[in-house]
């Protein structure tokens, strides 16, 4: 089961912007939820995701309660030649987990 | 036998209403413009985020929906007019909440080869309320945008 997904262009230019977008599996528990006894869910939220493209990070974002359930992002970005983008994120319990996709870059 | 006349709309009527319309209209727009002023509570976290210095209104466009159905999942772009070169890039971007229990929504860093200075992200707000977006530029100057969101349920209240 994927836990995420991203999506960028099939071939991309030298050089050009475009645009990755990121689609994370996650329920971003915010800690002020109580469940059906009345106690607190404790809070788990992905704090820290990290996009590397062939070893240089291109984004990079701290988060926070404030974010939705299973966190979606765009951001834009450049790849001077072909190679494989790699996005990782950590959690409150700790976990990392990430998701790699390759890119094309043509002339 | 005596008909009774059709209800029809006489033009005073019509021109009432339409004045009406146009002022129901106008209403929201108003309360949208007067709600530049930065909330009281966010000018500290601002402060932090950018180093000391308040940020200048501009350069930043935040778009948010005016209406939100629900809290739980809002739409956001923040766009900084950047060139994005190594001299002349956008270090940071900040989304603060007025209302939510932790203001801080989210802090991307961006770099000169991100080639646009733009990122979209679903968020969570805890009822009405002003979402505001600062960026930090490379040179330590600061920018930003405000947005009021009208939201009919609210997320992180009891209960949801």
């Amino acid at each position: 089961m994927a836990k995420a997904r991203i999506k960028v262009p099939e071939v991309v230019k030298r050089g050009a912007v475009f645009e990755v977008r990121l689609l994370i599996r996650h329920p971003m528990e915010t800690g002020f939820r109580y469940n059906n006894v009345g106690q607190k869910i404790p809070k788990n939220i992905v704090h820290t995701v990290r996009c590397v493209y062939n070893g240089a990070e291109v984004f990079h974002a701290e988060l926070f309660p404030g974010i939705a359930a299973n966190p979606y992002f765009s951001f834009f970005t450049t790849a001077e030649a072909s190679g494989e983008l790699e996005c990782v994120w950590t959690d409150d319990t700790g976990v990392t987990m990430s998701e790699r996709v390759a890119l094309t870059v043509s002339e | 036998m005596i008909y009774a006349r059709p209800n029809r709309l006489s033009r005073r009527r019509a021109l009432v209403g339409l004045l009406g319309c146009l002022g129901c209209l106008l209403v929201p727009l108003r309360k949208a413009r007067s709600a530049d002023a930065l909330p009281e509570k966010l000018a500290p976290l601002i402060r932090q985020a950018t180093g000391g210095v308040m940020p200048q209104v501009g350069r930043v466009t935040l778009t948010l929906p005016a209406l939100a159905e629900s809290g739980h999942s809002v739409r956001l772009r923040v766009r900084v007019e950047s060139p994005m070169t190594p001299q002349a890039h956008v270090r940071q971007i900040h989304v603060f909440s007025e209302k939510n229990p932790r203001p801080v929504i989210a802090r991307f860093s961006l770099g000169p080869r991100a080639g646009r200075a733009e990122v979209h992200t679903r968020i969570r707000l805890a009822g009405t309320q002003q979402v505001v977006a600062v960026a930090v530029m490379n040179d330590g100057t600061a920018w930003m945008a405000s947005a009021e969101v009208v939201v009919t349920a609210a997320a992180c209240v009891e209960g949801s």
